[in-house]
């Protein structure tokens, strides 16, 4: 594993969740969190450019800031992993570095 | 494994200076390392003790200090960007003339220069950046 990218800002919003997938490597983490949670459902505009990265990338998302926003589980992206705080530790401890897209 | 936190957004503003907070109070509560909470920007904000939001919200400058003084984090608030907004320790109140009793950084935050930003990045393992 290599970097973990971290976007906190709804892809409805701004271009960062876009810009970090087209700049994110093989094997690397994105973890969406903040209003970047946004990104994580289903059956959006946006939908398209998570799942055209399934492959090569792995997508997380912040449990608490989704149940902030009333966003429940079987709303999301199929593959997408949920995360909680000390999970979020456990990513930036795994991977190589973090970048965050502000 | 050490880490060190940016934070580059005032209290209550979008949800940085809370995830942040969250971020570090976890890994604090799992063992992990935290060398330095470096303030920034408008992040210096969380570092005031005048802060008094209502006693049914979240109290973010409380908590940092509260966090401080249970794990003896190292909060450092960056001295331009403090000025600018008015966070004053007690030196600084009394070199920029504004009086006794002006000094209003909270306790458990000290105030220095950006090389303890680089610092922090240098001694950690990662550097973890919250901000707007």
């Amino acid at each position: 594993m290599s970097t973990l990218h971290m976007v906190n800002k709804s892809p409805f919003e701004r271009g960062a969740m876009q810009s970090c997938l087209e700049h994110a490597l093989e094997g690397d983490g994105v973890l969406l969190f903040e209003d970047g949670v946004y990104g994580a459902v289903k059956g959006s505009a946006v939908t398209g450019l998570i799942e055209n990265k399934a492959g090569s990338v792995k997508v997380y998302v912040l449990g608490p800031d989704l149940a902030a926003r009333g966003i429940a589980g079987g709303r999301l992206i199929e593959g997408i992993t949920v995360v909680d705080y000390p999970g979020f530790v456990d990513l930036v401890t795994a991977h190589k570095g973090t970048q965050s897209w502000l | 494994m050490k880490l060190s936190i940016l934070v580059n957004e005032g209290p209550y503003t979008h949800q940085s200076a809370d995830s942040a907070y969250q971020f570090t109070k976890a890994a604090l509560e799992k063992g992990v390392e935290i060398f330095r909470v470096f303030f920034y920007h408008d992040g210096v904000n969380n570092g005031t003790r005048l802060t008094v939001p209502p006693q049914d919200d979240r109290n973010i400058q409380k908590n940092w200090s509260e966090l401080a003084e249970q794990y003896k984090l190292d909060l450092v608030v960056c001295i331009a960007a403090a000025q600018r907004r008015g966070i004053l320790d007690e030196g600084e109140a009394k070199r920029h003339g504004k009086g006794d009793g002006a000094a209003n950084i909270a306790p458990g935050f000290r105030i220095s220069g950006l090389g303890q930003l680089i610092e922090a990045g240098i001694e950690a393992d990662r550097l973890v950046v919250f901000g707007d």
